[in-house]
């Protein structure tokens, strides 16, 4: 039989603005569904710098996009300080990099409202001894470094806690329609094999890259630019703050520390479609070369993830730069469409994201004939603890306080042990979603360390048979699909001893235990 | 000989100590040449004990092979080019049974079919086809292939195998497989347990006991019982054979996840049994420099982390593996050769050494590169001529094989290695 459920609203999507939204209308009392295909933050949320932009990258291009940055972005410094590492930024312009540009910087910034000083050099390279002592200009700018993920489980936490239920590895299959109106929303649950259909008075497409695709299912066209970013991962932290190039927004631009390690970032290559989003090691090797002007050390410092984010960018114009595309969002009505119910918010920025969900949540209140006003501006986002295990170092200090030899590690290089192990399982569990390899490695660090899960995949794997959570051949498919996953942010990495590490992976996975086609007995 | 300057002289000077560089050195000493080896025997650890010869078809997506004599000579037909393809099936097997005969005379018998490859049970319940197996698994090879009833047994606190995902993953063909988990009954302590102390306490009787009672409760109707590979570590087989006294059955092990008991036994008897040979060996040495002088010897200085000594010898064998044991360097720009700077075979750029998916069947191309050489293997030049008349190289360094895929390590590192020792002598 077919599961049946209705709502006021269904919010396909679970990234930064989809779960930003259902909390927005959470607090102003709406009942919400919130879709996702994969899981929490796969898309542009997930795959980004981390970066709370001060608004001084956007000046130029942009100056509305930039006061926007400065306004949000100082309102989740103080409304969500628990995702926030407000670490300042600095804007650092080297030898070949336009004058003109360098000298208008502080009065293009002061004219958005952003605050920058210029820095002595000598002190800059004092305060990042990372930077090229080549430098020629450095200013000081408000910008923050932010993790998203734990800002997208924490909203949705507080929606979870005010009655919105969530569907994950729940893909839209089709959109029922009778005169202008969508009735009902088919969905796929990826993991059940069931189909599920969704009752809801309005529909808000927040899929970010995904929007044209799923707007297009609901009869509604959006022209689309499909943008990819490429980022690198640093074993170490190599800057105190954010390290921007001063120029024009271009590649190899930013580098973000976050916890103990770094990103560096990020490419633009227009590709066809959201779903052929990965990293390349052209991308990366053409990047790391830039970047080297900047900050010398990132041609030999070691490297242990890469990752893409797909910018989705409405079109309005022909320009020939996916930069020169407006980075301000776009909330679409559809009413030009023939639809009243349905309402696509896609584009924008991290640092954007409580605005977008703000105004998608105005329109849809509008509709529902909901006055209630949004409170996101000033009350504080609550801590969870949904994703407090992905910080680095916690799991090893918890675990040497509570000296308990029992408790063994599963993960060796991150120190994860069985006990946070079963926690997240726990708490999967009781959302309704089922664990799995791969969303272990989204709520903690493991398969983050040196051996990119080689090892702890295969610990979890007989961990999960042991307390029932696999059955059957179950445990294949899940260490191929993890593997495969982990795999996608190493191969344009592997140069030097990550290789050595990957032949020892194969080694051990195909050569062993023959995971690349089992033999049927 | 060892001569007062700190100098070494010998026929052939093996540089590695993987099994490409044991084989080499052996087949050398049994030939009567003076041998002396240098290399990281570390990396042994890692080894599963099973000895595979050619278990997957080379250029095949996953085409299993039962026969791999059979097999060589179809891969003869269609890559030539393949370093199986320059010696003679008859001398790879003879190659295969002095190792084997080696780590028998070691302590350390293997088993297997005459001419057919075995199936192993592996820690994921996922089949392993090979061609040699230590004498303490054949019990489970035979079980597997009657469907026996059979107990898995897994060890509490013993992490990466898990009894219950074994018969889970093989029952549905397999429905007379049981699991059960136990607690090792003399170490009542809680944390992790190790395979290595685990095996060594089970080389004493007393414990050995404990564990038969344990298990036996479980026993049943079972025809076979099936453990991680924990009985032992020098005296495997008696270990096993008291196993199979005290339950009445036959008792085989499952390799567990490396670095494990089995790669264990392996370094351990090379490091005692091949001096024994007559090798000279400078085991976690490494050969800091090599240089030809004008009579054609080789000079190598040789030391832990710098050079301590100095060995000179008439022919060199370089079995130094590939990125793991550090013989083929992986740069951004390209692929070199750590210690000669010999030509590497190898794809265009960095963006064609791997696939986009890890477990894709057809492999990656980055395991395809290595060293070219002649037929009496003998590296060579741009030009296609030996680099030396007197270098050699063998296992897993040389190009044209992936011997990850193809299931193929040891057969490989066997079979190149006679073939260079037949060269040299």
């Amino acid at each position: 039989m077919k599961r049946a459920l209705s709502t006021q609203v269904l919010i396909i999507g679970g990234g930064a603005t989809g779960t930003g939204l259902a909390r927005d209308l959470a607090l102003r009392g709406v009942d919400c569904i919130l879709a996702e295909k994969q899981d929490i933050n796969a898309g542009a949320s997930g795959g980004n710098h981390g970066l709370l932009h001060s608004g001084a990258r956007y000046i130029a291009s942009d100056p509305a996009a930039a006061r926007e940055c400065r306004e949000e972005g100082a309102l989740i410094k103080r409304l969500a300080p628990q995702c926030v590492e407000d670490t300042g930024g600095l804007f650092v312009a080297v030898p070949g990099d336009d004058d003109l540009y360098i000298a208008d910087f502080v009065e293009r910034c002061s004219r958005c409202g952003i605050k920058a000083e210029a820095v002595d050099l000598k002190e800059a390279l004092e305060m990042e001894p990372c930077l090229s002592p080549e430098a020629i200009a450095v200013f000081a700018v408000e910008d923050a470094s932010i993790d998203p993920f734990k800002l997208s489980l924490d909203n949705l936490a507080q929606a979870r806690s005010l009655g919105t239920r969530v569907l994950l590895h729940h893909k839209v299959l089709g959109f029922d329609k009778h005169r202008g109106r969508i009735e009902s929303i088919r969905l796929q649950d990826l993991h059940g094999n069931k189909e599920v259909r969704v009752h809801a008075e309005q529909i808000v497409n927040a899929t970010g890259a995904w929007a044209g695709e799923v707007a297009a299912m609901a009869g509604a066209g959006i022209d689309m630019v499909y943008s990819q970013g490429s980022l690198v991962i640093s074993q170490m932290r190599l800057s105190e703050r954010v390290i921007n190039r001063l120029r024009k927004a271009a590649d190899a631009d930013i580098l973000v520390p976050a916890g103990t390690v770094s990103i560096f970032g990020t490419t633009s290559k227009r590709i066809d479609a959201p779903d052929n989003c990965r990293p390349t090691t052209a991308e990366i090797d053409a990047m790391l070369d830039d970047g080297m002007a900047l900050v010398p050390q990132l041609s030999d410092t070691r490297y242990i993830r890469a990752y893409a984010g797909v910018r989705p960018l409405v079109r309005s114009g022909d320009g020939p730069d996916d930069r020169a595309v407006s980075r301000g969002f776009s909330l679409l009505d559809h009413e030009s469409h023939g639809l009243d119910n349905f309402i696509t918010i896609t584009g924008g920025k991290l640092t954007t994201y409580r605005l977008m969900a703000e105004k998608t949540a105005n329109l849809v209140c509008r509709r529902l004939g909901n006055t209630e006003p949004c409170r996101t501006a000033y009350e504080p986002l609550p801590a969870s603890s949904q994703a407090r295990y992905t910080e680095p170092g916690l799991t090893p200090k918890m675990w040497f306080k509570k000296k308990d030899p029992g408790d063994l590690l599963l993960c060796e290089c991150e120190m994860v042990p069985t006990s946070v192990f079963n926690e997240i399982a726990a708490s999967l569990t009781t959302n309704g979603h089922r664990p799995g390899l791969r969303e272990m490695g989204q709520r903690s660090r493991v398969g983050k360390g040196p051996c990119q899960g080689s090892f702890c995949s295969l610990r979890m794997a007989a961990h999960m048979y042991n307390q029932g959570m696999l059955k059957d051949g179950e445990g294949i498919d899940e260490l191929k699909d993890f593997l495969n996953e982990r795999w996608r942010g190493m191969q344009p990495l592997l140069w030097g001893p990550a290789v050595s590490q990957a032949e020892l992976q194969e080694a051990l996975h195909c050569g062993l235990l023959g995971l690349e086609g089992g033999e049927v007995v | 000989m060892p001569t007062k300057d700190n100098t070494h002289s010998c026929d052939l000077m093996v540089i590695g100590a993987g099994m490409a560089g044991m084989a080499a050195a052996l087949f050398a000493a049994r030939k009567g040449l003076s041998v002396a080896q240098a290399g990281l025997t570390g990396e042994t650890l890692y080894a599963s004990g099973l000895f595979d010869l050619y278990g997957v078809a080379h250029g095949s997506r996953r085409e299993l092979i039962d026969n791999p004599w059979q097999a060589l000579q179809e891969l003869q037909k269609r890559h030539p080019d393949h370093p199986f393809c320059m010696v003679a099936p008859d001398q790879i097997r003879e190659g295969m049974d002095m190792l084997t005969g080696f780590l028998e005379a070691a302590g350390h018998p293997y088993a297997g079919h005459a001419d057919r490859n075995a199936r192993v049970i592996t820690p994921v319940g996922t089949i392993k086809r090979t061609f040699r197996v230590p004498v303490s698994m054949w019990a489970g090879v035979r079980a597997l292939e009657e469907k026996t009833p059979c107990l898995i047994v897994d060890v509490q606190g013993l992490r990466g195998f898990s009894a219950a995902q074994i018969v889970s993953t093989l029952k549905p063909s397999w429905p007379q497989l049981r699991a059960v988990s136990i607690e090792v009954p003399w170490e009542k302590r809680l944390g992790p347990k190790y395979a290595e102390h685990i095996a060594r306490a089970l080389e004493v009787e007393a414990p050995r006991r404990e564990l038969a009672d344990a298990i036996r409760p479980h026993l049943g109707k079972t025809k076979a019982v099936g453990l991680p590979a924990i009985l032992g570590i020098h005296a495997t087989e008696a270990v096993c054979k008291d196993l199979n006294r005290l339950l009445g059955v036959p008792v085989f092990e499952i390799p567990t996840m490396p670095p494990a008991i089995s790669g264990t036994r392996l370094k351990e008897a090379f490091d005692i049994h091949m001096p024994r040979q007559g090798v000279t060996t400078f085991y976690h040495h490494r050969v800091h420099t090599a240089a030809q002088q004008e009579n054609g010897c080789f000079v190598l200085e040789v030391g832990r982390t710098k050079p301590e000594r100095t060995v000179v010898a008439d022919h060199v064998l370089l079995a130094t593996g590939r990125f793991l044991g550090k013989g083929l360097v992986p740069r951004r720009e390209g692929i070199r050769e750590a210690l000669f700077d010999i030509p590497v075979s190898q794809p265009e750029n960095r963006s064609c050494w791997h696939r986009e998916t890890f477990l894709d069947p057809k492999g990656h191309a980055i395991n395809l590169a290595g060293i070219e050489v002649d037929d009496r293997f003998r590296p060579l030049d741009t030009s296609g001529r030996p680099v030396y008349d007197n270098l050699y190289a063998a296992g897993s360094i040389l190009a044209h094989q992936d011997w990850i895929r193809t299931k193929s390590g040891t057969g490989l590192a066997v079979a190149t290695a006679y073939g260079a020792v037949e060269a040299i002598s």
